[in-house]
Parts: C-alpha cells; sequence; structure tokens
C-alpha cells in the first residue's frame, strides 16, 4: 500500500526561528502516526505545515503523490476536503458567535456539499449522532457545552468533508483525564468506521500511545526516534525519549514501588 | 511534642457550599469531611465540577460570596507559626511609629481569637482557629501568610504588568515587615529552582515560560512560609516533562521545608506518585478515602474504579478493548 502522505525534509521557519528542520515521515491510509514532543518543539508548526495552513520553507509535503505546496485555490479546495484538523482548544476553536450547527454547516456549504439547507442539515444532525451528541443542541452557542462536548463538536466538524486523514493537535490534552478516555475511544471508533488515517500530536507518551500504531519522537524541530508504539514505549532508544517515558506519572509503576517498600 | 502535633492542620466538618436558588441550590460542595495534617501530601481528586476547588477556596474562605453561600460546617484550621521569630500578625501600618516599634518587642496577636504566642516560645499550643468565623481583617493575615495557593493557569494567575519580583515582594511587605525583600526574593527563586534568580526577578511573566512561571508561582506562595499550599491543579496546563519536574520541586519543598501541601488534581497518576493520601470527590461528595496505596490497589467506591481506569497506561500498552 502507497503512503498517503510522505512528509519529505520538510522545515518550517518563523523569521529566523527554525521551528522544523529537515522532517521525514510518512503515513498509510487507515494509519494513526504519533507525534510526541514537548512545547515547542515544532510539531504543531509540522501539522499546519502538512495541511498546507503553514508555508513550507524547504522540502516536500506530499499527499496521495501530489505535492500540497503546489496546489492554488480550487485544487487547495479540494485538498481540504481530504485532509483536516482537530485543534487542541476546546474554547478558541469554535465561533462563539455562531451555533454549532451553523458553524458546522458553514463547512458543507462553502463546499457545496448538501445542495440545500434542509440536505446540510440532515447531514449535520447525523454528524452529530456519530459523535456522541444529541441533534437537538445543534442551535445551542459553544459556551453552553463543557469541554468535552466542545472537542467532540470540533470533530464532528473535521469530519464534515469525509477526509482521509485528520491530523489532532493535542485533541485531549486541555480536558479531564476521563474525558480523555472518552475522545479517545471515539477517535479509535471513527477510524474504524470510516478508515481514516490519524496524525495524532500530543505531550504525553502514554496518550500518544493509547492512540498510535506508530510514534516519532520530536525534539527542537528534529524526529530524534521513530518505530512502532511498542518499540518506542517499551525500548526507548534516544536518551530524550526516555526522558519523555520517565516524565508520564505512571500508576503502575508508582503501585510497584509500593509493593516493594511494603516488603522491606 | 506538643498535642497539636497529632491534631490535623486543617480539620474540614461538614462543608456545605451552595450557589444559585435557595430553594434548590447547586450543591457544589455537600457535607464534605476532610483532614490534612502537618508535614503531608494530600490529593483531592475528581473531575471538573466536582467541589474540588470549591472546598480548597474555602479553606481561607475565598469563595466568592454573593454567588456562593457557605451554608453549614466548621473549619479548623490549627496555626504552626513557630519558625517565625517576628510576628505574624503584627497589626497593619496604619498604627503610629511609636505604638509600632511596642509591638514589635512584644508581639501578640490580639486580632486572632483564643490564640497566644511568645516571643522565642519553643513550643506553643494552639487553639483551633475557626476559620469561616474569622473576621475580614483577620482572614487577611491569614491569606496569603498561612495558607497560601497556587493554581492552574500561571499566566492569568499572575499580574502582567508588574515584574515577578515585584509580585513576590508583595506578599513579603505585606505580611513581613522589617525583611530585606530583595534578598528573600532571591532566595525563594532559587528554593523553587529556577536557574537565574536575579534575571528572573527582573522579568515579567509574559517573559517565562509556562513551567518558570509556575515556580514564580511557588515562590510567590512560599513567600510567608505558609504552614498549608493549596495547589489546584497545578500542572493540568503544563507539558508532562515540566509537570514532573513542578511535582518533584512539590514533594522537595515538602521534605525541606515539612510543607503540608494539599493537591487537587483528576489525575490519580500523579497522586500516585506524590501523594500521601486522596480523598475521592464527585458531584459535592467525598465518595472514598485513604491512603494511597491502599484507594488505588483496592478502589471500593465505582467512580474511583472509573477514574482509574481512564488514566492512559504506559507499560502495558495502548488500549485492550477496542
Amino acid at each position: 500500500m502507497s503512503d498517503l502522505l510522505r512528509i519529505e525534509n520538510v522545515s518550517v521557519c518563523y523569521g529566523t526561528l527554525d521551528a522544523v528542520r529537515g522532517v521525514s515521515l510518512s503515513l498509510k491510509p487507515g494509519e494513526t502516526l504519533g507525534l510526541v514532543g514537548e512545547s515547542g518543539c515544532g510539531k504543531s508548526s509540522l501539522g499546519r505545515a502538512i495541511l498546507a495552513l503553514e508555508p513550507v520553507a524547504a522540502g516536500r509535503v506530499m499527499f496521495n503523490g501530489y505535492s500540497v505546496q503546489s496546489l492554488k485555490r480550487s485544487a487547495l479546495k479540494k485538498f481540504r476536503c481530504q485532509a483536516q484538523m482537530v485543534f487542541q482548544d476546546p474554547f478558541g476553536s469554535l465561533n462563539p458567535r455562531m451555533s454549532v450547527g451553523a458553524a458546522i454547516e458553514e463547512v458543507l456549504f462553502v463546499h457545496g456539499i448538501g445542495g440545500s439547507r434542509a440536505a446540510r442539515r440532515e447531514r449535520t444532525a447525523a454528524l452529530f449522532n456519530d459523535v456522541g451528541l444529541d441533534p437537538d443542541w445543534l442551535s445551542r452557542y459553544p459556551h453552553e457545552f463543557s469541554g468535552g462536548q466542545r472537542q467532540r463538536i470540533g470533530i464532528a466538524r473535521a469530519l464534515a468533508l469525509e477526509p482521509k486523514l485528520l491530523v489532532a493537535d493535542e485533541p485531549v490534552s486541555a480536558l479531564d483525564v476521563s474525558v480523555q478516555a472518552d475522545i479517545i475511544q471515539l477517535l479509535k471508533r471513527i477510524q474504524r468506521e470510516r478508515g481514516l488515517a490519524y496524525l495524532f500530536i500530543g505531550h504525553d507518551l502514554a496518550v500518544v500511545r493509547e492512540m498510535s500504531d506508530r510514534i516519532a519522537v520530536m525534539y527542537k524541530g528534529e524526529i530524534v526516534e521513530t518505530g512502532t508504539a511498542d518499540q518506542v514505549c517499551d525500548t526507548p532508544q534516544h536518551p530524550y525519549t526516555q526522558k519523555l517515558l520517565s516524565a508520564v506519572p505512571d500508576i503502575d509503576m508508582a503501585l510497584r514501588h509500593f509493593e516493594w517498600v511494603k516488603k522491606e | 511534642m506538643t498535642e497539636t502535633s497529632k491534631k490535623p492542620l486543617i480539620d474540614v466538618e461538614n462543608l456545605s457550599v451552595h450557589f444559585g436558588s435557595v430553594t434548590d441550590p447547586v450543591r457544589a460542595v455537600d457535607g464534605v469531611n476532610f483532614q490534612i495534617f502537618s508535614g503531608e501530601i494530600v490529593a483531592l481528586v475528581g473531575e471538573s465540577g466536582s467541589g474540588k476547588s470549591i472546598s480548597a477556596l474555602a479553606l481561607a474562605k475565598l469563595v466568592p460570596e454573593p454567588a456562593g453561600r457557605i451554608v453549614g460546617g466548621k473549619i479548623l484550621f490549627q496555626c504552626l507559626d513557630l519558625r517565625y521569630s517576628e510576628s505574624a500578625f503584627r497589626i497593619p501600618e496604619k498604627r503610629q511609629p511609636e505604638e509600632e516599634r511596642q509591638q514589635s518587642s512584644q508581639p501578640s496577636c490580639n486580632d486572632f481569637q483564643g490564640l497566644e504566642k511568645q516571643k522565642g516560645a519553643g513550643t506553643a499550643c494552639f487553639q483551633g482557629l475557626e476559620v469561616l468565623k474569622l473576621k475580614s481583617s483577620e482572614l487577611r493575615k491569614l491569606r496569603g501568610a498561612r495558607i497560601a495557593y497556587i493554581f492552574q493557569e500561571p499566566a492569568t494567575s499572575l499580574n502582567p504588568v508588574f515584574t515577578i519580583g515585584w509580585q513576590i515582594g508583595e506578599a513579603i511587605r505585606l505580611h513581613r515587615k522589617g525583611v530585606n525583600v530583595t534578598a528573600e526574593v532571591e532566595k525563594l527563586l532559587t528554593a523553587v529552582g529556577l536557574s537565574d534568580p536575579k534575571r528572573a526577578a527582573k522579568a515579567y511573566p509574559h517573559e517565562l515560560s509556562g513551567g518558570m512561571q509556575q515556580r514564580a508561582m511557588i515562590a510567590m506562595a512560599l513567600a510567608c512560609d505558609p504552614d498549608l499550599l493549596v495547589a489546584d491543579e497545578p500542572t493540568t496546563a503544563l507539558d508532562v516533562t515540566v509537570q514532573k519536574q513542578i511535582l518533584d520541586l512539590l514533594v522537595d519543598l515538602r521534605e525541606k521545608r515539612g510543607l503540608s501541601i494539599l493537591l487537587i488534581t483528576h489525575n490519580l497518576g500523579i497522586v500516585a506518585n506524590v501523594a500521601d493520601r486522596v480523598y475521592v470527590m464527585n458531584n459535592g461528595k467525598i465518595v472514598e478515602s485513604g491512603e494511597t496505596k491502599t484507594v488505588l490497589r483496592t478502589p471500593q467506591h465505582n467512580y474511583t474504579k472509573k477514574l482509574l481506569a481512564a488514566v492512559p497506561r504506559l507499560r502495558n500498552g495502548g488500549d485492550q478493548n477496542n
């Protein structure tokens, strides 16, 4: 199976700051690639560059065989139908002055999907059902929802155009642990049902491991380690990966420590 | 040892805080009981909306009172002030200079009911302060000095128009008279692990990273050597690596200063690694409590089990129930 997404030696710069330096990754259809690193390592910049939301200073982003940078106007619009983003901040990523139904219908309208208002509304209601929300709430405003619910709305919006690739930029970092678990389950179910590929960006290796088939570890703009999720988490090679691993507040380790102390 | 060492530092009895209408209130905190002993790290765990933050604010009577109403309960605070040689309970600067000089030679705590302190006393016998019954002037002495808080978002908790050094110094100037503020600020910034304390003191909040801001907040909280530090989700807004550093710092402060810490969080993983005892809160009530290892190994209540199941696991590999 050929790659859905191939990132070849991509660099992203903001003025003199090199946020991303010579990164190469690949992603197959239906696969989840986890991209993990601290704040400021460049993972969000890379995610945005993949979706042509940031200009690429060097290298190529190849999606389904064509170069994303070379796309203009209508071709770019078609690309947007295929690759979408779920943002980190469930508060900031929804327009507070639009009802959530209108926000999703807008996406369909801009891309000419649905044809009539009624058809768009029906599709929006179906999307809401899909992400576990009550379609009766479509007329409500973002502030009337909890953080987890808003994130579900963000996911519904990303799914509206039936993309093949979803870039999820720290989608659960701002949520409570129990809500995180729900959203991760939701993302997994949607992936199974729709055959989506995910680029799952996060800073917590435990969360990224739950979602990912393969993991790439990013540090200061560069990829320092890649491998399957099991490889990276069970046998980390790079010292930075080991540092990330040790930073995860691990219950099992703590409980084993209690056992050890008890025996003394 | 004095008898106060056996009594809890904080003893919350049957605390209830309501919001909204009187006839059908939102019971944010509903008959909650918990205790914190000296030198302990106690975790208060629950999801958003469980009432844990309000319970913590109530400890220094910081619940916003037009919106909220403390409808019942008692909070007893055993104020341990042995580390101070100067009085922390001095009457504020409105007094005449001669009176102040008199005050400084004979520290007395007339503002607090039933509290007596002798200068240079090796041991002291304190009666508990009933926090909910204190007057505003007495509460002002308590807040920041004996009970200190750090919150989730350091960027919004810090005042953006004053330097870090000035903000930390504010607490010192307010509660600790006659102390060299600059030197103290530097000492505090070093104690919280900031590598260039002089530079940090001159910096504005926006010039520091999230982790450094949170350290600055902790320095501010420690400025008056409080008995209790309430940390309300201090690491939720931070990366996992920075989170570990901040939690290590809190544990270190407990070891070095005998600081008691009330840690509020929704992540049982943090609790497992840091807390001595844990209280689990749901819908305004405490559903389970006990020593951390007991509660985590053998959770009794369904809600605790749910929270445990939600913690992302690293070792056992991903999710088994696809």
